[in-house]
């Protein structure tokens, strides 16, 4: 069934053979004898639904949340057999959930449907039958010739058959694919690049045999079988000649391509499959709560069950003569009876676990995570971008950052690269230009240490001009040359280097190579090695990135046997890339040193002192690159990570395991004989995963004593693989990843949160991560004001929600013991009904949306308030059996004050007259609305006008319902219950008393414990919120105010104290170490503080 | 099935356009509420500014408990059971169910005179009233006087809905079990004289008044009660059918207030209902004089079967009810404990800020 849907929907197509033979512009071969191959066609489909569709498949989805279907079925039960309320009291409220979260994810697929249609529908113009045809983008079969013009998207994965250049070549940019803003340069294979025109590409018959699609943006293999004059030739198809959906044709014409991948099956589409879904701390721990829930309901189902039974033993207590019971309750068999019986107590008691938590947790997020897009802070002016939240499901868990883990050249953005050097740079650097597009005098290049040498070379008079076809123009000091451009030996990452071969003027090929260090010195037998040596690692001190070139001078035989092998290489089909691998390893020999280059990579503004934030709030810092050990050390050094006080632990360079594990355990030696310096430890890549294979926990172990760790040299899966081994160490830290560049992604899904930097390296990053924002510095702001707000927002929420459902429930459970075991209900079921979804919801999501319990300015300035929400410390199970605890007290307190008032059997009304149990349910009902609300307010710190409204509106609104609900008689009602009830309650003098002294019992216990925790062991949170308004204090204690001015005289002083606070250096850096002695020893983060709170 | 996949992503996606492509940025609005700049108050709970409510609170309660305890203590109520289980009791006759009618007579002294409008409630104990069963037994759309719901009752009424293939009028457990014992009150004037006086007993207003002109119908049609009720049969536990409960048109059918008041459920096992009222007469004498009294009981209702008791309640009445200590006794501890904490919470607010100020100093 699953499979049968994934089908549909295009995923899983079903696959015959390894490859695809695709006949261009359909034309098949006439002996009939072959079958056609069936392709998908070109529908993009990212909706999940459709109008047919929609309600089943919805339902279904929201069914499989086990909250919806535990309401379900209690709705089914409730229909089935006789349960003491309506069918309608848990209809409704789910009925309620499912619409809100249906309407949600209608709108969302709507939106996508759109989308679809837009893309879908999007011309293109198709040459068939010798014309051109112009036609909808979703109508493109596999095989079809399809003609872009330029600054249009292709609409299909495509093989460039010819461009209107004579070359065949076209520039693209995948910017929206990859992230890379570079122009890309593809070619056409020449026997097709020469058809220019539609009636030319009518005469061609070739065929295209390619690999079934795969997701790897650069990887396709393939190859061309070109008939011409009764002739197959056949041509090799690389990536360079398949042109992606979704990227954009840029200064070219036209071209003309063939349709290879269509639909579902680009490589765009198949890249956006499966992001896996990522709870939050906040979730797990809410599901525990539901089932120590469950299990409090199903507890209490039982009790009330067994107590039944031990009453209805008797004859007088089970059937006395007044009530009856009808035949057929006497014969139905005891055992359906006891079951239904327990049923029913569940359905009675089902409201304690709280059925609109999901969908406002949902509202919440959804609503809350606007603020973080909306924040000015977090806007960066200059490359007009915003935070992005990508996953609004885990804004609180930016609250419970222990591990954090960044990717190096985050700090490092690359927009404001210095050459700081050029050594020996004898011919000039032609070669390094390849990948450069020549339009503008701006330079556009795959890397931007790439396109810093080129502005450099340029500055010390070599300037590229261009290249033209297949020659690059240099200007040499005003004097143009031009070198031919014969291979170019693309980079890969194994390598570590890429070449071109080039011919000069003069007719001399040269192979030029540029890579690190240790891939090039090895390969060099002449030039100055050690010299160079010496620079680079000068260099690479310094904290600057180098590269060494090198050339080879070929004799024109090497040359025609690295042509002929090439070649060779480069059109076979089978293991293309490891014979391309052979022959390169082969080219790439024998160098003449010709120097080395060092690139500066500026940091990001502020990247010190957000880490030094980091640090201070408890996060433990890890530097994940993939820069040599000394660059790497040295960027540490600058951006604070490693301080000079540091002792640094060095794991590197270990060949063996053994050795390895003999390094690790003097390193946890040394840690333990001199704690008190703090510890940085240095890891490189190899040996992390040799440290990793065999000795874990000894690893782990020795990177937990460490304040900061820094791995080197590290490949984009061992980064993944290191957030992979925190996550799973026994601590169990919640991990945060910040990268900005591609080979972040991995690591940036592992990670609990992943944060994408919008730089200048493209956007996959930011894309593929849960928040994305522009600048390395918000990171604090995100975490430390939002993170912390999210999560004390979204932990209060959960609690009060339980809280109030126990304090709903638990009257109702004690009624049971006064009424026989019968079920009776308390309350009305309007009253059942409306209370999770009227009368309490609004406070609790307007305060989950604004509550701010400190001032931004004060949890941005002072990061070690972060630590007093850590290790999700408002979820923790003492929190949890505070809020229950307080639940039930509260529920006693309504429930037995109103009994001992009603159940004096004494008269409550001026006139003598007497209540039922539907006044005695209402009387309850009415405190716990006020005392629930008013309980919210209690833990309301921040109170905008919308609080007010909801808060007061809410009571208000209870009561004008019940009045207008008490005040007439519903027709189609079976029972007129509260008619008058709710009237005749407020008539009595006495249940004002009542209600008041209730409500104020209530809250009393509530501010006891608040005043006595803050009096007697306040959080370092408190005690920030204490310095914001010391001002009350003072104005007690001089009694100056007491008690009628105090307000008054409080807001003025507290508004004073908030001007003078939020911009005195002074007085922050006095409070901040007034509030946290622990912190004083550190002089060297105490003294940082000062000077951050001063630039405020 | 996870889709994040946009396809809008193809048409507008990618990184920003070169710069000056587009003049309109995506900065945000820098207004109060997207920057969660909202103008707010922030109150903190501090000792600071509880201690005052506190102290506050102690004040207004302790007055106000014992205002409402000293009302509630001045309230005159007699309750006097006669239920009738001992055997020196002069209903222990009428236990036996062979005694119809049985009347029996209870004597009793109230010490002090009863001023101002007196109540007569009785009052019943283990007598669930609020059984999940017996709570929905009823129908109040018949007992609204809708003619269909009068010969067709809800079937919530079972086992009291049909009797002899008739409709039960009024249907359900709760009609069924109306309450018929019939009290009456004598006053022994002057030990001279034996005569007892009759206490006259009203029998109207003991019913909320809405319940009695809106809630409660009878069935349309003519002037005769009994006409009405036509296809009906009276409850099987009933002496007499609904029509006939009084004889003042305005008080029988539906609309008798007995049997409204007994049709209120009462919350709890052990209640009372209101009787009869006892109307001031004038200010110079008292409702009730002190002095000797009889009850005289109509003994119908059997309690004993499930442990039950009956009572006679006679109570004056204040602007907040009967007599009921609880609330005043309540406000009077809430507000005393209000008032000591706020004392502790003083003591432990100044000795904190000692500390923290020295603290203070220190750095």
């Amino acid at each position: 069934m699953w499979r049968w849907v994934r089908q549909q929907l295009g995923f899983d197509p079903p696959h015959q053979s390894d490859t695809r033979t695709i006949y261009i512009a359909n034309r098949f071969p006439q002996n009939g004898l072959y079958t056609p191959q069936k392709f998908i066609d070109n529908r993009i489909i990212s909706s999940k639904y459709t109008v047919w569709n929609f309600v089943p498949k919805n339902l279904f989805e929201q069914f499989r949340r086990v909250a919806n279907f535990y309401f379900l079925i209690i709705f089914l039960v409730q229909l089935m057999i006789d349960t003491p309320t309506s069918p309608i009291t848990s209809g409704l409220p789910l009925f309620f959930v499912i619409t809100v979260t249906a309407i949600k994810q209608g709108y969302e697929d709507w939106l996508r449907h759109n989308s679809d249609n837009e893309v879908n529908g999007a011309p293109v113009y198709v040459v068939r039958s010798g014309g051109l045809v112009k036609t909808r983008s979703k109508n493109i079969r596999v095989g079809d010739i399809v003609r872009i013009a330029k600054d249009e998207i292709f609409p299909a994965d495509l093989v460039l058959l010819s461009s209107d250049r004579l070359d065949g070549s076209c520039h693209v940019t995948t910017a929206s694919l990859d992230g890379e803003t570079n122009l890309k340069t593809h070619v056409a294979v020449p026997e097709t690049a020469v058809l220019q025109t539609v009636a030319n590409l009518d005469t061609l018959v070739a065929v295209i045999e390619c690999q079934q699609p795969e997701a790897d943006l650069y990887r396709f293999m393939g190859r061309m079988i070109i008939t011409q004059q009764m002739e197959e030739i056949v041509r090799p198809l690389g990536p360079e000649s398949l042109l992606l959906r979704g990227a954009r044709l840029k200064n070219t014409k036209e071209i003309f391509g063939v349709a290879v991948y269509t639909g579902m099956e680009t490589k765009m589409a198949l890249n956006y499959k499966s992001k896996s879904q990522k709870r939050s701390a906040v979730e797990k721990s809410m599901n525990t709560f539901l089932i120590i829930y469950l299990i409090i309901l199903i507890s209490e189902a039982i009790i009330s069950t067994i107590l039944k039974y031990t009453w209805q033993a008797e004859e007088k207590w089970d059937e006395p003569w007044y009530n009856q019971k009808t035949e057929h309750q006497r014969n139905s068999s005891k055992i359906l009876r006891f079951i239904s019986d327990f049923l029913a107590f569940l359905v009675l008691y089902n409201f304690i676990i709280p059925i609109s938590l999901y969908v406002t947790v949902e509202m919440q997020k959804f609503l809350g995570s606007f603020f973080i897009g909306w924040d000015l802070d977090l806007y960066h002016e200059e490359s007009d971008q915003k935070a992005q939240v990508n996953t609004s499901d885990l804004n609180e868990e930016l609250g419970q950052i222990k591990e954090h883990d960044l990717f190096f050249k985050a700090v490092s953005l690359c927009h404001t690269v210095q050459i700081s050097s050029v050594q020996t740079d004898g011919i000039g650097d032609g070669p390094w230009q390849s990948s450069l597009a020549p339009s503008q005098l701006e330079y556009y290049a795959s890397s931007p240490d790439e396109k810093a040498l080129v502005e450099a070379a340029a500055r010390i008079g070599i300037v590229f001009v261009g290249n033209t076809e297949e020659t690059m123009e240099v200007k040499i000091l005003g004097k143009l040359e031009r070198y031919k451009l014969l291979h170019v030996l693309e980079f890969d990452s194994d390598r570590r280097r890429m070449s071109v071969i080039v011919q000069a003027p003069s007719g001399e090929r040269f192979l030029f190579a540029k890579g690190a260090e240790s891939s090039i010195l090895p390969k060099c037998i002449g030039g100055e090695i050690e010299k160079t040596r010496i620079h680079v690692d000068e260099f690479a001190l310094k904290g600057l990135r180098t590269l060494c070139v090198a050339y080879r001078q070929f004799t024109s035989k090497e040359y025609e046997v690295i042509d002929r092998r090439l070649f060779e290489a480069r059109t076979a089909l089978q293991q293309r890339e490891e014979k391309l691998a052979d022959v390169f390893h082969y080219i790439e020999k024998d160098l003449i040193l010709l120097g080395a280059t060092a690139v500066e990579d500026r940091l990001q503004d502020k990247v010190r002192e957000t880490i030094e934030a980091l640090r201070m709030a408890g996060i433990k810092v890890w530097v994940l690159t993939g820069d040599k050990h000394e660059t790497a050390v040295s960027v540490s050094l600058s951006c604070g990570h490693f301080h000079r006080t540091m002792n640094i632990l060095e794991l590197t360079n270990q060949k063996s395991d053994s050795e390895c594990a003999e390094q690790l355990r003097q390193l946890a030696r040394r840690i333990t004989e001199d704690h008190v310096i703090q510890h940085g430890l240095v890891v490189d890549g190899t040996s992390l995963s040799l440290a990793l294979r065999e000795h874990e926990k000894l690893f782990m172990e020795v990177c937990r004593n460490c304040s900061a760790v820094l791995c080197c040299r590290m490949a984009p899966l061992q980064k993944a693989k290191v957030i992979r081994l925190i996550k799973i160490s026994p601590e169990k830290p919640i991990t945060l990843a910040v990268g900005d560049g591609a080979n972040d992604v991995s690591m940036i899904q592992e990670a609990h949160v992943g944060i994408g930097i919008m730089g200048k390296e493209g956007r996959q990053a930011a894309r593929n991560s849960d928040y994305a924002i522009a600048r390395f510095k918000f990171l604090s702001k995100l975490l430390f004001v939002h993170g912390h707000f999210y999560y004390i927002r979204i932990a209060t929420l959960v609690q009060y929600f339980f809280y109030k459902n126990v304090c709903f429930i638990t009257p109702q459970f004690l009624y049971q013991f006064y009424c026989l075991f019968s079920q009776q209900t308390l309350y009305d079921s309007v009253y059942l009904t409306l209370y999770n979804i009227c009368f309490t919801s609004l406070p609790i999501l307007i305060y989950s949306l604004l509550e701010q319990h400190i001032d931004p300015h004060i949890l941005q300035n002072k990061p070690t308030l972060y630590r007093d929400i850590s290790k999700n410390r408002l979820l923790s199970i003492k929190t949890f059996l505070y809020w229950t605890i307080l639940g039930f007290s509260h529920a006693f307190i309504f429930f037995f004050g109103s009994y001992f008032l009603i159940g004096k059997d004494a008269s409550l009304l001026g006139n003598g007259q007497m209540f039922g149990n539907w006044t005695f349910g209402t009387l309850v009902f009415t405190v716990m609305v006020i005392t629930v609300t008013v309980k919210m307010a209690l833990e309301t710190h921040f109170w905008t006008w919308i609080n007010h409204l909801v808060t007061w509106g809410s009571i208000i609104f209870y009561f004008v319902f019940s009045l207008f609900y008490g005040g007439i008689l519903w027709p189609f009602l079976g029972s007129q219950n509260m008619y008058f009830v709710f009237i005749q309650l407020l008539s009595s003098g006495s249940a004002w008393f009542a209600i008041i002294l209730m409500v104020v019992t209530c809250l009393f216990l509530d501010v006891m414990k608040k005043v006595f925790d803050r009096q007697l062991h306040p959080t370092s949170t408190e005690k920030a919120q204490l310095t914001e308004t010391n001002s009350s204090i003072k104005c007690v204690d001089s009694l100056c105010c007491f008690p009628e001015g105090e307000t008054t005289c409080a807001s003025v002083r507290r508004m004073l104290e908030r001007v003078i606070g939020r911009c005195s250096p002074t007085h922050i850096s006095r409070s901040w170490s007034a509030s946290d002695p622990f912190y004083t020893n550190d002089r060297s983060i105490l003294t940082l503080s000062t000077m951050d709170s001063s630039t405020c | 099935m996870a889709m994040n996949y946009n396809a809008k992503d193809e048409v507008d996606g990618g990184p920003p356009c070169p710069p000056g492509g587009t003049a309109k940025t995506r900065r945000p609005d820098n207004t109060a509420f997207k920057q969660q700049r909202l103008p707010a108050w922030q109150p903190i709970l501090t000792a600071g500014t509880v201690l005052p409510t506190f102290f506050i609170i102690g004040l207004i309660f302790i007055p106000i408990g014992i205002g409402i305890f000293v009302t509630s203590n001045n309230i005159r109520e007699i309750e006097i059971d006669y239920t009738g289980t001992e055997p020196s009791s002069p209903c222990n006759k009428c236990l036996s169910p062979d005694v119809t009618p049985c009347i029996c007579t209870i004597n009793f002294t109230l010490e002090k005179s009863f001023e101002g409008n007196v109540f007569m409630y009785y009052g019943l104990s283990n007598f669930y009233q609020n059984h999940r069963r017996y709570v929905k037994s009823r129908d109040d759309s018949q007992l609204n006087g809708d003619p269909s719901a009068l010969l067709n009752p809800s079937k919530e009424c079972e086992p009291y809905r049909r009797n002899e293939d008739k409709p039960i009028a009024p249907c359900g457990a709760i009609a069924n079990s109306m309450f018929n014992d019939t009290l009456e009150l004598f006053l022994i004037s002057n030990e001279s004289d034996p005569t007892p006086v009759p206490i006259p007993l009203k029998k109207k207003g003991i019913a909320w008044w809405t319940d009695k002109n809106v809630k409660f119908r009878n069935p349309p049609g003519g002037e005769n009660l009994e006409e009405r009720f036509k296809g009906t049969t009276k409850p099987v536990n009933w002496l007499k059918p609904v029509y006939m409960l009084d004889s003042d048109i305005d008080n029988s059918g539906f609309v008798n207030e007995d049997f409204i008041v007994w049709m209120r459920t009462a919350a709890l096992p052990t209640f009372r209902k209101l009787y009869r009222l006892i109307e001031r007469k004038n200010d110079l004498h008292p409702t009730l004089p002190a002095g000797r009294y009889y009850l005289n009981i109509t003994y119908n209702y059997p309690v004993h079967s499930f442990d039950g008791r009956k009572r006679m309640i006679l109570s004056t009445i204040s602007w907040m009810g009967g007599k009921n200590p609880f609330l005043g006794i309540a406000y009077i501890a809430i507000g005393s404990i209000s008032f000591l904490l706020g004392v502790v919470l003083l003591v432990i607010n100044h000795k904190y800020r000692n500390n923290s100020n020295t603290a203070d100093i220190t750095i």
